[in-house]
């Protein structure tokens, strides 16, 4: 059954004011054009999480879409700080709730596993355990040892972005595959967005690097170049440019911040119309040279 | 005597510590450039495992970001966060680890998250990331970080990764597996954890003095017996992190 929609449709049916959204990706495949389109449709009061936010939320906070933010890292990848994120933590104006990464998507596994809460070993670092209600302790019943625990993370929306899917949402990820996989199943709602929409017969010829079956996903959407300033492995690169950039706008203060969410969010349709807006000296720097792997054998049976 | 900077004689001093043979966590900024440089010289089967989920990367330029896809490319093998963190870090199958951090205590504790009070920050940092658990489960920790007064407080504000705690049993106590910070490499020299886990200056580099040491300590400095001199950065290890490794001086601050 095809579950093809434009993004539009995509994220009026299944993104609310008030939902827990999270948006997949650990650098790689983050999906910036369904975080742009819910700011053009003005989502509100959204509790957005992400072990690291990236530019994505710092947008979305700035844009007004967030009351809390939940995460593990918020920083600017290789760059510096979120600049807006901060200054929102900083003022108390956002709710934040914090994590390492390894606690965070502990969250996302219990979550998805259909946990009632999933265990750690202890670390040593007691201080945002306390600053944290959700991390507890439990006393292993086998050894007698204390082991840390943290509650199921299930979003209400869950957006993943991925190389090729077909239309009923079977989809395949290569690349660094971060949390991709464990948010799909602990999400309520899925949403896919794929750079190609394949033939079934292209999933079903190499099922192992299906992550996501499709009969999780509610939506299915084609959105080439997505993840612009992110990456798609083997389809273009990181735009490290951008991401040297936005601390640039997000330095300057509110009105250059504004200026930028005018220009490319609200200024632009859709996500073909900010590719064409990038421009071809923009497209073909980030053009990638293709290394194919080699191919395996399944077997006819 | 070849000249250098300080992030290039942190950076080797780093890649130094290494072992071949070692599996290690690799940061992006100066961790990867040692790593790459100790590939490149004494630990040709050194196995670098990065946080994103790559293991055995060879990447071909210089990572701006932690998942840069050129760690992908090539790689031995591609895994999950959640795989990366059970499997490869708690499970033990990680040797060293490299951390860094706003502030460093006397027994090795690094705060990474903030300044001030947690709920009233005066300044929020990012936060923990993966180092709660590199510092905790990788057999051996290496910080490497400029020598200064305000990175070495006696106490730290928050602990995001635990070094020794209140000193050596406090790992025990809290039944954790890994074996602590090793060396915390400064532009000044090496402190290293003496017996009761405190942080002792156990090496100067060429040129620097210990007196400079002490006034950029926060605490009362203990000098270790006998002191070591650090081997100047050699000509070969400044041509591959120049030429090779980071042309553009992008980490090395040329």
């Amino acid at each position: 059954m095809s579950k093809l929609v434009s993004l539009n449709e995509a994220i009026s049916r299944n993104v609310r004011d008030g939902d827990c959204l999270y948006c997949a990706g650990f650098t790689h495949l983050i999906p910036f054009a369904a975080g742009h389109e819910i700011i053009r449709q003005g989502r509100r009061d959204l509790t957005l999480a992400r072990a690291t936010p990236d530019l994505l939320y710092d947008q979305m906070v700035a844009a007004g879409c967030a009351r809390k933010i939940i995460f593990s890292y918020m920083g600017n990848p290789g760059v510096g700080s979120l600049r807006i994120l901060r200054s929102e933590v900083e003022s108390g104006r956002l709710e934040w709730e914090e994590y390492s990464h390894f606690s965070m998507i502990s969250r996302l596994q219990a979550g998805a596993a259909g946990l009632p809460f999933i265990p750690m070993n202890q670390t040593g670092a007691t201080d945002l355990e306390r600053a944290n209600p959700n991390f507890r302790r439990v006393v292993d019943p086998y050894s007698g040892c204390e082991v840390i625990v943290v509650p199921p993370l299930k979003p209400d929306v869950g957006i993943v972005h991925v190389q090729r899917a077909d239309s009923s949402g079977n989809a395949q990820i290569w690349g660094i595959i971060g949390e991709q996989k464990e948010v799909a199943f602990a999400s309520e709602r899925v949403i896919l967005t794929a750079e190609e929409i394949v033939d079934e017969e292209v999933i079903r010829s190499d099922p192992n690097r299906t992550l996501i079956p499709g009969f999780i996903v509610d939506a299915v959407v084609h959105v080439p170049y997505c993840a612009h300033p992110s990456y798609t492995q083997g389809y273009y690169d990181r735009d490290n440019a951008f991401y040297l950039e936005w601390d640039k706008i997000s330095a300057a203060g509110p009105e250059a911040v504004k200026a930028y969410l005018d220009e490319w969010v609200y200024g632009v349709k859709d996500r073909e119309e900010y590719r064409q807006k990038l421009g071809p000296q923009v497209l073909s720097r980030l053009q990638v040279k293709p290394r194919l792997a080699a191919p395996v054998n399944y077997g006819e049976y | 005597m070849p000249t250098y900077t300080s992030s290039e004689l942190m950076t080797i001093n780093s890649a130094r510590l290494l072992r071949d043979g070692d599996s290690v966590f690799v940061g992006v900024g100066l961790p990867n450039l040692a790593c790459n440089l100790a590939r490149r010289t004494h630990a040709p089967n050194l196995l670098m495992i990065y946080e994103a989920g790559v293991i055995g990367a060879r990447p071909a330029r210089l990572p701006l970001s932690i998942g840069d896809p050129t760690l992908v490319t090539g790689a031995a093998s591609v895994c999950s966060m959640y795989d990366i963190f059970t499997l490869y870090l708690q499970r033990g199958n990680v040797d060293v680890g490299f951390l860094g951090g706003a502030q460093i205590d006397r027994y090795g504790n690094i705060n990474a998250t903030v300044i001030g009070s947690y709920d009233h920050p005066s300044v929020r940092l990012p936060g923990s990331g993966g180092s709660q658990e590199i510092a905790a489960w990788a057999n051996r920790c290496y910080i490497m970080t400029p020598h200064q007064k305000r990175r070495f407080p006696e106490k730290v504000d928050f602990i995001t990764s635990a070094g020794f705690l209140d000193g050596k049993g406090g790992r025990t106590a809290a039944c954790v597996r890994g074996g602590g910070p090793q060396a915390v490499v400064t532009d000044l020299g090496i402190l290293s954890p003496n017996e009761t886990g405190e942080l002792v200056l156990t090496a100067l580099h060429p040129g620097a003095t210990l007196e400079q040491a002490i006034a950029n300590t926060g605490w009362q400095l203990k000098i270790a017996e006998p002191l070591r001199l650090t081997e100047p950065p050699s000509a070969e290890e400044l041509r591959i992190l120049r030429t090779e490794l980071d042309p553009a001086g992008i980490y090395l601050h040329r």
